[in-house]
């Protein structure tokens, strides 16, 4: 039986048609019941130049789902872990004691700890993905400006528009290896 | 007999007296997760949808309900739906929020006076509608049924003004046709004959260049445009923004002009002129479809872009260039009209121009222009022929404004204080999901006509200011919670949609179509009203095209068979429903009435020193003053705070983040602070905020005090005298530094 091939998620997020209106950020907090004030993506907006020569550019954030993860080396319990078949970084709450470290070592900001105790973030929305659907910010999005897809897959439309654009990381200097790519 | 008064006290509506009791219905609007999972979605849980259409904007985007094990869940676009196209909004998105306010209206409450006090008193739905029919039934023996005025913004409106014409009154308004989108309506009539419409019959998909004058698309979250802006965008559509204010659209445009706000006119007149100067314009589409070309040529002979360079700070270059764009891609290119464009007071004349621009490039009814849209029809529910009002607001208006296409909301509000005869008098209104007090502007004047009514009955889901002036408050269920007329609005197909109950009324709220049914009874019109309930009603209109309740339940949207083609054929004759049958470029229906028949630019008044513009708009996360105690979207944005250019910031000293008092050029005060946002994204010569927030309504925890209301600042207004929108551009603001601290967080 050949080897099932291991899926790397990725998201393309294209920031020439981003608009920073934060559907996003709404509907992960309606698709995964993200108690109040806390949220697990949001958009940046960086203004560059002075008036009249400007560049504005939105990003919507998120976890990275690092390919070289800090949050799940920080990790003394196990809870933080990266699911077997894809690249997807997972927290399993019944491990996680709530002790901050895999907080402290995501240059992201991208965890936070429930009202409950545990810690959590993005899942990509793993229960939609594992059902063949886009991460409710994707599914979402009024522009179409974000991508989700197996850049293992040379022939999906991720890994087309990584050949085809230019795009960047945030904080590639930290040697995490992010899975977010943003076309520019 | 219930107690009358000389005169209302604005009541908080937390000052309830009477009937109180605990916080009653179900704690739906927990959003924790029961479980400790990182997963929203376990293996057993009991997944319910049902359809909808959205209630928190006008756009009206269809979509799906969802339940999980009885509970809110979310709500997410319709597939087949064409103003969502399977994705809502931020606003849509976050609509459960609406639901799950704690803070809505709960129950019917009357204005009382107790120990000296006017107080609200909570009263059950038969004293509510009984103290309503009782005034209505005084009122019409007194003053005729033509006293009763209905303000209306929302679906659930379509029951009130059933009953305002069965009671004999045709003085139905919107505030969105005079303080929004009405010069454009008047602009485009007088032109082609037909207006734009809502959804707009933009075809920004198929364009290959957009214009856009002030309409910062993206920032306002419309949701099938800025779908098809990004569409634009992707297939490398070349975007012209002409805006004060570095926006949103403005970042993803080739070309953005900075215009000196007021000025649009002048710019608009220069671009008509290098198309007509350097033949640019369409020529076979002109003489084929347009009349007035010659006087056209005429008139802006003189506009040349070095007379509007001084004007509008934009380049004579730019303006050639730009213009040429605009050529080089007609007719796919789309003069975008804009939506709330009551700015200056010659705002039916700035659109006649945006129509006429459009007519050059040949763009009206052509692909990537201007589609011609389709509207399913749909056959009304019998009912007996209204009674023939005396008189009709809507002439009494036209007689001051001629193309008036609508009842001017705040004309109505002035006629209310000023009748225009002693029989013409309006004593009693109906204010159906509309803030007067924010959306109006000259908030005294509207609250001196509050004080001349016999009646004032407020229908929202809110406590929204104009609820605290109210004789009687009733509470709405919210969209998610009841029944509506059938969505039947324009398209590129004809399409129906379908909103139902998801979920059972919170506290004691009740949908419109119960309460106005109740009441018709009450007040011996039920004759109007002579469906079993809203399932009825709903059925029997659908059964009439072939569908039916249940198909509905079902599909939630339904496609008709398209109606014809949806632009021009090539060289096909069209007739205009103009006097001429023609495009008219020259308009001999405004030289009637003695408005310039082809726009002519006149210099508006300009900020004194230290006096900036006030210009506003729309934030992507609220609708208006709507939504902003959303519990989800304050998440987003629970403040609005004011754009000031660096030079301007340095000139009075002031730090990003800082609280600042407004006083406007007639010594207004802001009574709320608002937060200085420092950026290079706005003009030196005005500031900027958002619509929509500094509620003075303490009951409203999440957004009474945070930010500031533009409204109350537009104290000058610039009336349209051709359609008499409320221009409120010409309101300038001065800093006040001291005591600017923030309010106490509640």
């Amino acid at each position: 039986m050949a080897a099932k091939q291991k899926k790397r998620y990725v998201m393309v997020i294209d920031t020439l048609l981003c608009i920073g209106c934060g559907d996003c950020v709404v509907a992960c907090k309606m698709e995964n019941e993200v108690p109040d004030g806390l949220s697990r993506d949001w958009v940046v907006e960086e203004v560059q130049g002075e008036f009249p020569n400007l560049h504005v550019e939105y990003r919507s954030e998120r976890c990275n789902h690092c390919s070289n993860p800090p949050c799940v080396y920080a990790c003394p319990t196990g809870a933080s872990f990266i699911d077997e078949d894809s690249n997807i970084t997972l927290v399993d709450p019944e491990l996680c004691t709530g002790c901050k470290s895999c907080v402290a070592a995501c240059p992201y900001d991208a965890r936070f700890i429930m009202p409950e105790g545990y810690v959590s973030k993005c899942t990509f929305c793993m229960h939609r993905v594992n059902d063949g659907e886009d991460p409710a910010c994707v599914s979402v999005c009024p522009t179409h400006c974000m991508y989700f897809g197996d850049l293992n897959d040379p022939e999906s439309e991720v890994s087309q528009l990584l050949k085809q654009r230019q795009h960047k990381t945030i904080a590639p200097e930290t040697g995490t290896d992010p899975n977010i790519f943003y076309l520019t | 007999m219930p107690t009358s008064f000389n005169r209302r006290d604005f009541i908080k509506i937390g000052a309830a007296a009477g009937i109180g009791t605990a916080m009653v219905g179900p704690s739906l609007f927990r959003r924790h997760p029961t479980a400790r999972t990182t997963y929203p979605r376990q293996q057993g849980d009991l997944i319910e949808t049902s359809p909808t259409y959205c209630e928190i904007c006008f756009w009206k985007c269809a979509g799906w309900v969802h339940s999980k094990n009885g509970k809110p869940w979310k709500v997410v676009g319709h597939p087949e739906d064409q103003h969502s196209h399977g994705r809502l909004c931020t606003r849509g998105t976050g609509g459960i929020g609406a639901y799950t306010d704690p803070e809505r209206l709960k129950r019917p409450l009357i204005r009382v006076e107790e120990r000296g006090e006017q107080v609200f008193r909570e009263v059950s739905w038969d004293e509510a509608l009984d103290y309503i029919a009782h005034k209505l039934s005084v009122i019409k023996e007194t003053h005729g049924p033509e006293s009763l005025a209905m303000f209306s913004h929302g679906t659930g409106a379509s029951h009130w003004k059933t009953l305002t014409k069965a009671y004999g009154s045709a003085c139905i308004t919107a505030p969105s046709f005079a303080q929004c989108r009405g010069p454009r309506a008047a602009g485009f009539y007088l032109t082609y004959g037909d207006v734009v419409g809502s959804p707009e019959r933009t075809d920004i998909a198929n364009s290959r260049c957009m214009v856009l004058i002030g309409s910062h698309l993206g920032e306002n979250l419309h949701n099938g445009q800025v779908q098809e802006m990004g569409t634009f965008l992707a297939n490398g559509g070349e975007m012209i923004v002409v805006d004060p204010r570095f926006s949103t659209a403005a970042g993803k445009a080739k070309h953005w002009l900075p215009i000196k706000p007021s000025t649009d006119l002048a710019l608009i007149l220069a671009w008509i002129h290098v198309l007509i100067e350097e033949e640019l314009y369409d020529r076979d589409y002109v003489e084929r479809y347009t009349t007035g070309f010659e006087q056209l040529k005429e008139a802006v002979a003189t506009n040349t872009p070095e007379w509007a360079y001084p004007i509008t700070t934009i380049e004579p270059a730019v303006i050639r260039e730009t213009a040429r764009t605009m050529a080089r891609y007609a007719p796919a290119t789309l003069v975008h009209p804009g939506r709330h464009v009551t700015w200056y007071g010659d705002d039916t004349q700035r659109s006649r121009a945006i129509a006429i621009l459009n007519a050059l490039l040949g763009s009206w009814g052509r692909e990537g222009g201007f589609y011609i849209p389709q509207t399913a029809q749909v056959p009304e529910y019998p009912h007996p022929e209204y009674p023939e009002p005396s008189w009709k607001m809507c002439e009494e208006t036209q007689k001051i404004f001629p193309y008036a296409l609508s009842p001017v909301a705040s004309h109505i509000r002035d006629m209310t204080v000023a009748p225009p005869a002693p029989d013409k008098q309006v004593k009693a209104w109906l204010v159906y999901g509309s803030n007067l007090i924010l959306s109006l502007p000259d908030i005294e004047k509207t609250i001196q006509a509050i004080q001349n009514l016999d009646l004032l009955v407020v229908i929202d889901i809110m406590p929204a200011e104009i609820c605290g002036w109210a004789d009687v408050v009733l509470p709405e269920a919210t969209y998610l919670e009841r029944y509506d007329d059938l969505r039947i609005s324009p398209g590129r197909r004809p399409q129906i949609a379908l909103r139902a109950p998801a979920f059972e009324p919170m506290y004691d709220t009740k949908p419109s179509g119960w309460i106005v049914k109740k009441l018709a009874a009450k007040m011996g019109l039920s004759q109007y009203f002579p469906w079993e309930d809203d399932e009825d009603y709903l059925d029997w209109r659908l059964r009439q095209i072939g569908s039916s309740l249940d198909e509905m339940l079902e599909i939630g949207v339904k496609t008709l068979p398209s109606q014809g083609p949806l632009y021009f054929p090539p060289g096909a004759d069209v007739t205009f429903n103009t006097p001429s049958g023609m495009i008219e470029l020259y308009s001999e229906q405004l030289e009637q009435y003695g408005f310039d028949p082809i726009p002519v630019y006149r210099a508006h008044q300009e900020p004194p020193a230290g006096y900036y513009r006030l210009i506003q708009g729309r934030s992507p996360f609220h609708t208006f003053a709507r939504t902003t105690n959303n519990p989800i979207l304050t998440e987003l944005q629970d403040e609005n705070t004011l754009w000031v250019h660096p030079t301007t910031a340095k000139d009075w000293g002031l730090e990003t983040g800082q609280y600042v008092h407004l006083e406007n050029q007639d010594g207004k005060h802001s009574t709320f602070p608002i937060r200085v946002q420092i950026t290079e994204r706005i003009r030196t010569d005005c500031v900027y905020m958002v619509h929509g927030f500094g509620h003075s309504q303490k009951q409203m925890s999440r957004s009474y005090g945070k930010g500031m209301d533009d409204n109350e600042l537009v104290t000058n207004v610039d009336v349209d005298p051709i359609m008499g929108g409320t221009g409120r551009r010409s309101n300038f603001v001065t800093f006040k530094l001291e005591n600017a601290t923030p309010m106490e967080a509640a």
